[in-house]
């Protein structure tokens, strides 16, 4: 089984994490500023790279917190986890192990 | 707290009776006041305690005091369970201690119900629905989270090398309890 550590509870189960889309994607400030295209793109669209991205994650079945993780989506290897609402670090896939 | 607590008579939604498969014990825990706790992580350092209970225990562990305890389940969240006949005077202290501090704590008593998993093969039983690693090394005496157990959401807490506390809600009742039973066979 994957194992995902988790920045509060260190290396834990797979089953425990529920997946939580793009990372860092920031809140327009004045959404009433924005035309009905620029909207949506904020709501539904997202970077969908072959490689490292920045994901959120919750250890729903365990702490329960948020957090963010960088995952090779083609190897699925996780780079690093990282507290939520701290910048993404500066790491590529060779940085696994 | 309703008046009708007096008068309702809190039934258990497991049969009461130890059963024992194989060597395992699988016995169902009388009720307990139960209290979810969630507190700023740099508050309860400062408090460094309520009700006699550290807060400063690293998550994923339990600390005791007499018949409390205080589960560290996050880093800000603590589940802390006391004798049943508790529950007012464990919430009042626990209030006491935290006055004019900003948190949040909740009576769920009644939401879970506890049942004591022993015997040498406790472990493996646990492991037929539960991913974690249950070894001493990893999940030594003292640990206790959130976790699985099959379909249903547990706490898991080792009290003994050969003991293990498995809480869970009242609806999981009965799936939690006869899942360890199957399990217990398969040993
Ligand atoms: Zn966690």
């Amino acid at each position: 089984m994957l194992l995902i550590t988790c920045p509060h509870c260190g290396p834990r189960p797979e089953l425990e994490f529920r997946y939580g889309g793009e990372a860092h994607v920031a809140r327009p400030a004045d959404p009433s500023a924005l035309d009905d295209r620029e909207w949506s793109e904020f709501l539904f669209v997202r970077n969908n790279p072959k490689g490292v991205f920045a994901e959120r994650w919750n250890h729903a079945h365990g702490c329960q917190r948020w957090f963010n993780a960088l995952r090779d989506t083609h190897t699925d290897a996780f780079v690093t986890t990282y507290p939520a609402g701290t910048a993404r670090p500066d790491m590529a896939a060779e940085d696994v192990r | 707290m309703l008046e009708i607590r007096n008068q309702a008579t809190r039934t258990a939604p497991f049969p009461l009776a130890t059963e024992t498969v194989k060597g395992t014990a699988i016995a169902p825990l009388p009720p307990r006041a139960r209290l979810s706790l969630r507190l700023r992580p740099a508050e309860a350092a400062r408090i460094g305690s309520v009700a006699g209970l550290p807060l400063d225990r690293p998550i994923g562990t339990f600390a005791a005091h007499d018949e409390r305890r205080a589960l560290r389940l996050g880093p800000d969240e603590w589940l802390v369970s006391g004798p049943a006949d508790e529950t007012d005077e464990l919430g009042a202290r626990i209030a006491g201690d935290l006055a004019g501090i900003v948190h949040a704590l909740v009576d769920v008593s009644h939401r879970n119900c506890g049942l004591a998993v022993s015997g040498a093969q406790a472990e493996a039983a646990l492991n037929a629905g539960c991913p974690l690693d249950l070894s001493l090394a990893a999940f030594p005496v003292g640990a206790a989270t959130r976790t699985l157990l099959g379909k249903a959401e547990i706490l898991l807490v080792r009290v003994d090398a050969a003991c293990f506390e498995v809480e869970c809600w009242r609806s999981f009742a009965e799936y939690v309890r006869t899942f360890l039973v199957e399990a217990a066979r398969g040993t």
